[in-house]
């Protein structure tokens, strides 16, 4: 028929991985959609089979360059839990200290390099220097004092080399952690400047009612541990994920789909974090997001990149209170023994919720493993938002309209290569 | 004279090697002042059609197709660089190498017939000529930097391919494979990380793979002597460079 056609984006760009789209529409009328994740298949779970348990957080760091801080996180949160221990205070300090620099490193990468470009017609973060050196130098700026932070604790930014179950191999000492305060305090201000100026960006009028899953914790705001809930009752501890989530493999799809068993897709990463936990929020990032008006929720996905600035700010504050609180500890980490037992491990990567689940065989070897990264468990909630956008958007011409969807599935800040277990655009029109 | 073309290319990878290019947060700009950045899908959308003067090549041969793809680049680069353990060494995946693949997907995956995969996941090399091979796991930046800086000048890069020890003397680390009888695979690592680990008071866990003459033969005899089982030898020899030759000989002999 004349009037359909298809919009095929082949090879997703400013997102981690490879992925692409096709869609098929009959007039405003979208057939058939499908966000295909060709990144090829790397098997980590098999992998894993027969390896010790503490070679977990190294090997598992692999599966994602962007976030591997997450991977090592959720891996020891596993097998600690499996052993029954918890992290002394201070461990778990620095443990969330690191964290935060890889929610600065990979949130400045993807507001200043890959997101804004959307919202002021470039096609990358470079491209725009030309006009704004010096909103890219800030964000720069921003990105490098969050890999210094991963290097002052980890080692190095990319696959940092100090975590261990247990804890660390080295703790860094008070005046150590003491010399990156400067940097934090400029890091602080110039986020906060960040929420202003994206706030500005012109945002497509769109909302969905999402259902949003975060970790949750009553006393902070949730990143390296807590509870698994959403804004429709879920309540749930790790090791209950099985109860409420599933996974399913759909054929265009290198990374399985997961669902909640009940009603299906779901929204994860700061717009559920904020959603969830506003109320943890540090004090000037509370501000921030008062200032830009975001509420007690934000349900336009095009406005996550607010959001994450808003995490931005939150990530400094947070980095500059730990720093004041940590002593060095006597020992870097602590005897985990996780022989015979099954672990369940969560942390908020900065594009959502990672849940690994291993069990240990009395040799201490793993004897099963299974790793649900963030953007495999956000495939339905992006297909939702692409169908509920584009019948609106539909008279646009293809490359146009290309563009925006682009665009739409980038507000995810997707990271394929981590979903693969997890895409390339076409839109077809009959 | 028109500046060069740099393309950065992706296979089976954590997308880590690339990210090294938007780590270099201080010479980022100036790298796309003095190169024309043509080809880099995780940072443009824009794609200048080749040919490339330069190519990146992140990641190892996994899948039918990218046995195909990895020829046309090839054919469309002047140079070819690999950037990183999966493209020089076929990464953590080439584990499979060992394994039947079959029933690593029906381990993963619910329906494997919905999935297309090579037996083996190979290093670039194995593929078509590599002009230079970049280390590590991930690669370091200021290789990386000295890298294109070399390429832009028509010069060598210097990148030398000693062991991580040097790099402990160089740093001032005591040996902690002597002083505290951590089993450390330094001695037989290339070099180009600066010898993080022993820093921290972890033996070096080889991410770099093999470095140049290593005896890794030698280096097992003495980790044995450490009280190492052969199982924990073979585990630490087969990482992210597992498919190193030096590495595969010597954790064949004791798997």
């Amino acid at each position: 028929m004349h009037n359909e056609r298809a919009i095929d984006v082949d090879y997703l760009s400013r997102v981690e991985g490879e992925g692409a789209l096709h869609v098929r529409l009959q007039g405003n009328e979208v057939m058939d959609l499908q966000f295909k994740i060709f990144e090829p298949p790397r098997f980590f779970e098999a992998m894993l089979e027969g390896r010790d348990f503490m070679e977990a957080p190294d090997i598992t760091s692999r599966i994602c360059g962007i976030c591997p801080v997450a991977y090592q996180t959720s891996a020891c949160n596993a097998m600690e839990s499996a052993a029954g221990v918890t992290l002394p205070h201070n461990l778990r300090l620095l443990r969330r200290l690191l964290y935060c620099g890889e929610w600065v490193e990979s949130h400045g990468l993807h507001v200043y390099l890959l997101h804004a470009p959307d919202f002021l017609g470039y096609p990358s973060g470079i491209a725009m220097a030309e006009k704004f050196p010096e909103r890219v130098e800030t964000g720069l700026r921003l990105k490098k004092i969050g890999n210094e932070l991963m290097t002052l604790i980890g080692g190095r930014e990319i696959h940092p080399i100090n975590t261990k179950v247990g804890g660390f191999y080295r703790a860094p000492t008070k005046a150590e952690l003491q010399s990156m305060k400067p940097d934090l305090e400029w890091g602080l201000e110039a986020a906060i400047d960040t929420v202003r100026w994206v706030s500005q960006f012109p945002f497509p009028e769109f909302e969905r009612e999402y259902e949003f899953v975060a970790l949750h914790s009553p006393d902070e705001y949730a990143v390296d541990q807590g509870r698994i809930v959403s804004n429709r009752g879920i309540d749930i501890a790790p090791e209950e994920w099985d109860d409420v989530f599933e996974e399913e493999h759909v054929e265009w799809s290198n990374a399985l789909h997961a669902r909640i068993k009940e009603r299906g897709s779901y929204h994860l990463g700061p717009m559920a974090r904020y959603a969830m936990n506003h109320e943890q929020l540090t004090p000037l990032a509370r501000e921030a997001a008062d200032q830009a008006g975001l509420g007690a929720e934000c349900r336009n996905p095009f406005q996550s990149i607010v959001v994450r600035s808003v995490e931005i700010v939150f990530a400094f504050e947070e980095s500059l209170r730990i720093i004041d609180e940590y002593e060095r500890p006597d020992a870097p980490a602590i005897e985990v023994n996780p022989a015979g037992e099954v672990g369940h491990g969560a942390s908020e990567a900065p594009r959502g919720l990672l849940y690994h689940r291993y069990e240990v065989d009395d040799s201490k070897a793993i004897s099963k493993a299974r790793i649900v990264p963030p953007t495999s468990q956000n495939q339905l909630s992006i297909e939702e938002d692409l169908k509920t956008y584009i019948p609106g958007r539909a008279g646009l011409e293809d490359e146009q309209l290309r563009f925006e969807l682009e665009q739409a599935i980038r507000n995810y800040d997707p990271c394929i290569s981590c979903a693969t277990h997890f895409l390339d655009l076409t839109v077809e029109r009959d | 004279m028109s500046r060069r073309k740099l393309a950065v290319w992706k296979f089976a990878s954590c997308d880590g090697c690339q990210l090294t290019l938007l780590d270099c947060e201080d010479e980022l700009l100036s790298i796309a002042g003095a190169i024309d950045i043509a080809y880099f899908p995780e940072a443009s959308t824009t794609e200048v059609e080749g040919p490339y003067d330069l190519s990146l090549v992140e990641g190892s041969i996994t899948t039918p197709h990218d046995a195909e793809r990895i020829q046309t680049i090839r054919e469309q680069s002047t140079t070819l660089v690999t950037i990183g353990a999966c493209a020089t060494a076929g990464g953590i995946q080439a584990l499979r190498n060992w394994a039947d693949v079959r029933e690593f997907t029906s381990i993963v995956y619910a329906e494997p017939s919905f999935i297309s995969t090579l037996d083996t996941s190979t290093a670039i090399s194995e593929h078509v000529d590599v002009d230079f091979e970049l280390r590590g796991c991930p690669i370091s930046k200021a290789q990386l930097v000295e890298l294109i800086n070399a390429y832009l000048n028509d010069r060598r890069p210097y990148i030398p391919a000693h062991s991580v020890c040097m790099e402990c003397k160089a740093r001032g680390t005591p040996c902690i494979m002597v002083r505290d009888g951590v089993p450390c695979l330094g001695p037989v690592t290339h070099a180009g990380c600066g010898a993080i680990c022993p820093a921290y008071d972890r033996g070096c866990y080889g991410c770099f793979g093999p470095s140049e003459s290593a005896n890794v033969e030698a280096l097992a005899q003495w980790w044995k002597g450490l009280g190492v089982e052969d199982l924990d030898l073979v585990r630490a020899l087969r990482t992210f460079n597992a498919y190193a030759p030096e590495f595969k000989e010597v954790s064949d002999r004791y798997a």
